[in-house]
C-alpha cells in the first residue's frame, strides 16, 4: 500500500534530481532542513528517528543530498523524509516535508476493531510491517 | 574519441573567447583585483592566468572537447596579512562568475572546526562544515596544523581523510583553498602526499615593499574616512621601516592594527586639547604625533620620541 504523507506524495518518486530541487527551493526561503527515518508510517507516528542533527546555514542542496545518500545506504528499507524548518516569528514551525525514499514493500494500514464497555466498537489504524500471507487479501 | 573526431561531431562553429569573457563578468573582476589591491602582481598574474585556463576549459566543455571538471582546488602560500583570506574571497566570486561553483560563498575555518576534541566528534564536524561550504569556496587557514606528526592518535587525520575523498569525489560541488605560511606549508604537503596530487594551483604570495605598506595603509585610512596629513605620512613610511625589523610583523594586518591604535591616539589628542567645536578636518585627520607615540619608534629610535606629546 502507497502511503501518502507529506508533499508530492500522491506524484512518482522524485527523482534525486528533483529532490535537490526542492531543497534548493527549502534553501532558498533560509530553512533549516532535517532528515528523518523510520518503518513505522502510521499517520499518528509523529515521532521519526533523526539522522543527524538538523542542518543549519547550508548554502547548496549538495551538502543535504550527502546525508540523504548517508541515510539510504544505512537505512534502504526505511521510509525517508525531508522536513524543512522555518524559524521565521510566526511560523517557527515544518514548512515542507516530503518522502524521499520507501520500502521496497511497504506496510500495510488495517483496521483494527476492538470492543468497549456495551459492545461498543471502536477502530484504530494499524500498520502491518511483514509482507501478506497467502490466501489473505 | 579523438580530438578531430569531436571537433567534427560537433556542429559549433566554435567560441568567440573575447566575447565570452566579456559576458561572464571576469574582465570586472580581475579589474577590481588590479584597482583595489595594492601590489601583489605575481598573484594578479596566476589569477589572471588562472581565470583565463578556466575561460578556455569552459569554452571546450561546451564544444565537447573534454567533459571532466577541471581540478580547483588551490594551495595560497605567503606570510600573514599579505592577503590570502581577501583574495580567497575574490576567488570565490570569480569561480561563482565562470559558473565552477554554483552559489559563489566563502566559508573559511581552522583546525579547530575541523577535528573534534574526542573519538567520534570529528567526522560529523568536518563534515558539517563541508555541507555548510558546498556550492562555494571551503578555506582552510593554516591548513599545517590538521596534521600533527607527533601524535600519530590525533583526530586530525580523521579531518584529513574525509576532506580527501570530498576533494576527489565532490569536485563539481566544492573547492577547497588550502592556506598558511610557506615551508610549513611544504612540509605538510611532503608528509600528506594526497594533497599535493589533488591541489592543482600553488599560488605564493609575497611580503609587501615598505611602499605597497604605506599606500594599503592610505587606502585602509580612507575606506574610513581618515587621511594622513603630510608630516604623519612621512611618520608612516618612517613607522613601516621600524616595524618590519620587529619581531612578529605581520605585513598589512600590523599596518591595520597601527592604524587602529593611531586613531585611538588621534581620538585622545582631541578630546583633551580640543576646546569649543572640532571641525570635521580635526576629527579625520591623523597626524604626525598620533603615529609617533608607538612604542615601536621608542625601541628603534629614541631620539625621535621627545617629539611625541
Amino acid at each position: 500500500m502507497r502511503i501518502t504523507q507529506g508533499t508530492f506524495s500522491f506524484l512518482p518518486d522524485l527523482t534525486d534530481e528533483q529532490i535537490s530541487a526542492q531543497i534548493e527551493y527549502c534553501l532558498r526561503n533560509d530553512w533549516a532542513i532535517g532528515i528523518e527515518y523510520t518503518d513505522d508510517p502510521h499517520p499518528r507516528n509523529t515521532y521519526w528517528e533523526m539522522w543527524g542533527n538538523p542542518m543549519f546555514d547550508l548554502r547548496d542542496a549538495a551538502g543535504v543530498m550527502m546525508e540523504v545518500r548517508a541515510c539510504r545506504g544505512a537505512w534502504p528499507d526505511a521510509y525517508i523524509r525531508i522536513n524543512a524548518f522555518d524559524s521565521t516569528r510566526g511560523f517557527e514551525t515544518v514548512r515542507m516535508s516530503f518522502i524521499v525514499n520507501r520500502p521496497k514493500v511497504e506496510p500495510k494500514l488495517v483496521l483494527a476493531r476492538a470492543e468497549a464497555q456495551g459492545r461498543v466498537q471502536r477502530y484504530s489504524m494499524q500498520t502491518i510491517i511483514d509482507t501478506p500471507v497467502r490466501g489473505h487479501p | 574519441m579523438n580530438v578531430a573526431e569531436a571537433i567534427t561531431q560537433q556542429p559549433a562553429a566554435g567560441v568567440d573567447l573575447a566575447a565570452d569573457f566579456r559576458s561572464s563578468g571576469v574582465a570586472e573582476i580581475l579589474d577590481e583585483l588590479d584597482r583595489e589591491l595594492t601590489g601583489l602582481k605575481p598573484v594578479k598574474r596566476r589569477i589572471r592566468e588562472t581565470a583565463a585556463l578556466l575561460l578556455v576549459e569552459r569554452a571546450r566543455q561546451r564544444l565537447g572537447l573534454t567533459t571532466e571538471t577541471p581540478t580547483l582546488h588551490m594551495s595560497f602560500t605567503g606570510n600573514p596579512g599579505t592577503g590570502k583570506t581577501t583574495l580567497a574571497l575574490r576567488m570565490a566570486n570569480l569561480l561563482h562568475r565562470l559558473g565552477y561553483v554554483r552559489k559563489g560563498h566563502l566559508v573559511s575555518v581552522t583546525r579547530d572546526d575541523l577535528v573534534g576534541q574526542y573519538i567520534g566528534h570529528t567526522a560529523p564536524k568536518t563534515k558539517e562544515v563541508l555541507k555548510k561550504a558546498m556550492g562555494g569556496v571551503l578555506f582552510i587557514d593554516e591548513a599545517y596544523y590538521l596534521y600533527r606528526p607527533d601524535n600519530e592518535r590525533d583526530y586530525g587525520q580523521e579531518a584529513i581523510e574525509i576532506l580527501l575523498q570530498v576533494m576527489e569525489n565532490q569536485r563539481d560541488d566544492l573547492v577547497v583553498i588550502l592556506a598558511g605560511y610557506a615551508d610549513r606549508m611544504e612540509r605538510f604537503y611532503q608528509s600528506n602526499p594526497g594533497f599535493r596530487s589533488r591541489i592543482a594551483h600553488h599560488i605564493d604570495f609575497p611580503d609587501y615593499e615598505n611602499e605597497e605598506l604605506l599606500a594599503i595603509a592610505e587606502t585602509m585610512l580612507a575606506r574610513q574616512n581618515y587621511v594622513f596629513d603630510d608630516e604623519a605620512k612621512t611618520t608612516m613610511a618612517g613607522y613601516i621601516d621600524a616595524r618590519r625589523a620587529q619581531p612578529h610583523f605581520a605585513n598589512a594586518r600590523s599596518i591595520r592594527n597601527a592604524l587602529d591604535r593611531a586613531r585611538l591616539r588621534q581620538a585622545n589628542r582631541l578630546f583633551e586639547t580640543a576646546r569649543g567645536t572640532v571641525s570635521p578636518q580635526e576629527l579625520s585627520t591623523i597626524r604626525a604625533e598620533d603615529i609617533r607615540a608607538s612604542r615601536v619608534f621608542a625601541t628603534a629610535a629614541t631620539a625621535e620620541g621627545d617629539a611625541a606629546p
